[in-house]
């Protein structure tokens, strides 16, 4: 069950990522976007991390993926027809150095020895996570937590100053 | 059982094709959606790793909640700043947008 | 003793407000506010006088008190700089000196600068000058005074060009500048030989007696390292005080606005040489008394020259300066003759009372000079004449100025240059003989000048000359009360060279003669000039080459141009701008021509896309992963 579930998720996310870079339409590679962010949620859940599942859900696809919908529409009037066409030299080379890339990579991957690995299965529970998010000590995270919320309250800040309009 | 190198090659594949989207595209947004593929892979073999390597412990859990709030803050930014370019010269394609080179 | 750390610091604060807000403020606000600063520090100056001099001797002599210190900086344990504020009799002395004059200045300038552009700036530049001049004086060691020697000629220079729209004025505080930058040369080169073979800048500490023995081993060429470097020393003060031949930036220096002139050019800053010397003169003593003959003969080749120049230019203000260069050597000359102690120390007193009682009516003929180019709007005596109808104020005060400068008693100027000539007597009667001649010369061009300006014929003028208005007046009253009277302070008292109290003693022979020369002096301008006369004329043409030279200034000027431009700029210069221009420049030429080729060649790489540089270094990172796992 678990295997099928996975083969699925993987295939999800392979077809679709390559769909997003690989389509002429801007809006479609939101989409497609979209279900590669919906398979990795998936594989948060498949590995027990439900609350990772849950935040790659709200935050990705509830929140940039509008984000990014919104931005699409706003800056291409036209839904985006006019992709301009690259050197078919320049596409040819791109694609050969990730192929390259990729299979340099699996390889390694595949080849390397990793400690024993087995699946743990086990839900984190919510206090747990709560007491490392808010503690203070060692694996406790409460320096960098402060920090992000600095950093989206700069954003936020950043955002409006950047895209207000000028008088 | 799933073995933990599968994990890594989806997320190897997702990773290359972020990586090519960077090169081949040329609207802002596309390549801005390429760099959250490439941010998504990275997460997943953090979470993969933890959870197949070190069961007992969160370091990789807690990396990919940053990564996301950061990815989503980042996100938030660029597309401010397309927006503005997009207002000043009414295109993001990258390559219209060499007025500051000459 | 404290105010003095006021004194010290309130000009300087002085100056950066009407620096900074004087932009803000009007011209009448910016002008009461600096003359009010000065009033304050002029009377915290008289406190301090008297708070000094009442406190009485110790052990019958002055001791000098350290009535603020401060370690500046500290290089290593035996090189420190500090500042500090040293009260003894001749910086307190110049202290009242400087802030009289100063305020007197300052108040004249409310009605002589009236109206000019840039009168805030104006008194902002007085107020740093001030604070320099004071600092200068009160200085514990001679860093400081170095500092504040550059600072005043710093405001010497801002103040000459105050009018810098003038290329005149420009030329002339450049040149101010540079000669005494030249001068200044010498004594950075003195003080640092001298603190080097000593280990220390304190005056107190130079003064003390043992520290030429610890040096006196080193020598050169035949002179021991401290008289070399009191010599370069006696050079920086040569410059400022306008020793020939360094002389020739001040009578151009008149460029600047009278009442500049008279604070700095004639009563304070350019006296700062003789103070100096006077300063060190203990060292002078001890170290190398064969040096201060030396600067006894400069001083009366200066007095000599400035004198007979004197007699024949027509710009009044010019005739001052050359006056004012004379009055100098006097007080070089004084130095120069004195000895330690008691009756040989007269020179050292009298030096001292002249740098006094000159600065009062010198400053007063500056500033009576400004009234009446203020009223007829030019320099040249030709414009004037009869002016003793127009301008009572100015007539009565010129003149008692001009009686003090003669040496006539009972005013100020008779006391001091009296002892200066029983001094030279005293050291050598052909001295005395000389400078007796000098003063001679003195009254008559004084004399030459005043019967020009106030008596003989009048010139054609568009409008009726008028008197200055009040707030130009009272300062020439006041400093004409002062000249009267100046004479009669017992300045043996407080100033002397070894802090011994010193009775002076008028030399009757001496003062008979002297007043005797005046008076014939006198009588020869009287004839001359009291009216329209053909004999000045006559004698020109009986001096016919030596007229002209004087006129000329012997052509010392001319001489400074031949060696600037025809040998230094013409010789030596264009030879080394030759070898800058196509050696050292056209080795960086060649350096920027191939840089630039070859980055025209390469900037194709640079092409602002980040997805071609994104490209590049994945390119790199697989091959360096490549490199790493496979090989």
């Amino acid at each position: 069950m678990e295997i099928v579930v996975f083969y699925i998720l993987a295939a999800v996310i392979v077809v679709f990522s390559v769909l997003t870079v690989t389509t002429q339409r801007i809006l479609r590679s939101a989409t497609y976007l979209l279900f590669v962010l919906f398979g990795t949620a998936g594989i948060y859940f498949q590995l027990n991390y439900s609350f990772l599942g849950a935040v790659q859900l709200t935050i990705y696809a509830g929140g940039i993926i509008v984000l990014y919908v919104f931005s699409i529409l706003l800056t291409s009037p036209d839904g985006d027809k006019i992709a301009t066409k690259l050197p078919k030299s320049k596409l040819f080379a791109g694609l050969v150095a990730s192929l390259a890339g990729a299979v340099l990579c699996i390889f390694i991957t595949l080849n390397h020895t990793f400690p024993v690995s087995r699946f743990v299965p086990g839900e984190i529970d919510m206090k747990t996570i709560g007491f490392a998010l808010l503690g203070t000590e060692k694996y406790q995270y409460m320096l960098p937590f402060e920090a992000i919320s600095v950093l989206l309250l700069a954003c936020i800040i950043g955002g409006i100053m950047i895209a207000r309009k000028r008088g | 059982m799933i073995h933990m190198e599968y994990y890594l090659v989806v997320s190897t594949i997702m990773f290359f094709a972020g990586i090519f989207g960077f090169f081949y595209r040329r609207n802002l947004l596309a390549i801005l959606i390429s760099i959250e593929l490439i941010l998504n892979s990275v997460d997943i073999n953090f979470a993969v790793f933890n959870r197949y390597l070190f069961p007992g412990q969160l370091e990789g859990f807690f990396f990919t909640l940053f990564a996301i709030g950061i990815s989503a803050a980042e996100t938030a930014v660029a597309i401010a700043i397309i927006i503005n370019i997009y207002r000043n010269i009414r295109n993001i394609q990258v390559s219209k947008l060499d007025k500051m080179k000459h | 003793m404290e105010s003095a750390v006021l004194i010290f610091v309130l000009p300087m604060l002085m100056f950066m407000l009407l620096g900074i807000g004087g932009k803000y403020m009007t011209h009448r606000t910016a002008g009461r506010l600096g003359t009010l600063g000065l009033t304050v520090i002029t009377v915290l100056a008289y406190v301090t006088a008297y708070r000094y001099f009442g406190a009485g001797r110790s052990g019958g002599v002055w001791l000098p008190q350290t009535v603020f210190h401060l370690e500046w900086l500290r290089f290593t344990e035996n090189l420190q700089i500090e500042l500090g504020i040293l009260l003894d009799p001749i910086s307190v002395m110049m202290l009242v000196v400087i802030t009289t004059v100063s305020l007197m200045v300052h108040i004249y300038s409310l009605g002589y600068m009236k109206g000019e552009r840039g009168f805030q700036r104006y008194y902002a530049f007085l107020s740093l000058f001030t604070f320099s001049m004071l600092g200068l004086v009160v200085a514990t060691n001679i860093f400081q005074m170095y500092i504040f020697w550059e600072l005043v000629g710093v405001s010497s220079y801002l103040l000459i060009g105050f009018y810098y729209t003038k290329p005149a004025a420009i030329a002339a505080s450049k040149k101010a500048f540079i000669v005494t930058r030249f001068a200044d040369l010498g004594f950075l080169i003195g003080i640092l030989l001298l603190s080097f073979y000593t280990q220390t800048f304190n005056f107190t500490e130079l003064m003390s007696g043992n520290v030429c023995a610890s040096a006196s081993g080193a020598t050169f060429l035949g002179g021991s390292v401290i008289a070399w470097a009191l010599g370069l020393i006696f050079v920086g003060g040569a410059g400022k005080s306008a020793m020939f031949p360094l002389h020739i930036w001040l009578p151009d220096a008149m460029e600047g606005p009278t009442p500049v002139s008279a604070l700095i050019h004639a009563a304070t800053m350019v006296v700062a040489g003789v103070y100096l010397v006077a300063r060190l003169f203990p060292l002078y003593i001890e170290a190398a008394p064969e040096l201060l003959v030396g600067i006894a003969i400069v001083g009366a080749f200066t007095s000599l020259y400035a004198a007979v120049v004197a007699c024949v230019q027509t710009d009044i203000k010019r005739v001052l300066a050359f006056s004012t260069i004379s009055q100098i050597g006097f007080m070089m000359v004084a130095l120069g003759v004195s000895g330690m102690g008691g009756h040989a120390g007269l020179g050292y007193v009298a030096g001292m009372f002249h740098l006094f009682t000159h600065a009062m009516f010198k400053a007063l003929l500056f500033l009576c000079a400004g009234a009446i180019i203020h009223t007829i709007g030019s320099n040249e005596m030709s414009a004037m004449g009869g002016l003793r109808k127009y301008m009572p104020v100015t007539h009565i005060t010129f003149l008692v100025a001009c009686l003090a400068i003669s040496g006539i008693p009972p005013f100020s100027g008779f006391f001091s240059k009296d002892e200066i000539l029983t001094a030279a007597f005293l050291f050598s009667p052909w001295m005395g003989v000389l400078m007796s001649g000098i003063a001679g010369l003195t009254a008559f061009y004084m004399f030459r000048l005043y019967y020009n300006i106030f008596w003989g014929a009048e010139a054609k003028r568009e409008h009726t000359p008028h008197e200055a208005p009040v707030s130009m007046t009272a300062p020439l009253l006041f400093l004409a009360f002062v000249t009267c009277f100046a004479g009669f302070i017992p300045f043996g008292n407080f100033v002397s060279s070894d802090g011994v109290e010193y009775t002076i003693h008028l030399d009757g022979k001496v003062a008979l003669s002297s007043v005797g020369l005046a008076c014939v002096a006198i009588g020869i301008a009287f004839r001359f000039y009291r009216q329209a006369s053909v004999l000045p004329a006559k004698m020109a043409t009986a001096f016919g080459g030596f007229y002209r030279a004087a006129l000329h200034r012997f052509y010392i000027d001319n001489l400074y141009l031949f060696i600037t431009k025809r040998i230094i700029f013409a010789g030596i210069s264009q030879g080394i701008a030759w070898f800058d221009r196509h050696v050292i420049d056209g080795a960086m030429n060649l350096t920027a021509t191939v840089t630039q080729k070859v980055a025209y060649c390469i900037r194709g790489l640079q092409s602002g896309q980040i997805q071609q540089y994104a490209f590049v270094f994945l390119i790199g990172t697989l091959l360096i992963v490549v490199w790493m796992v496979f090989l």
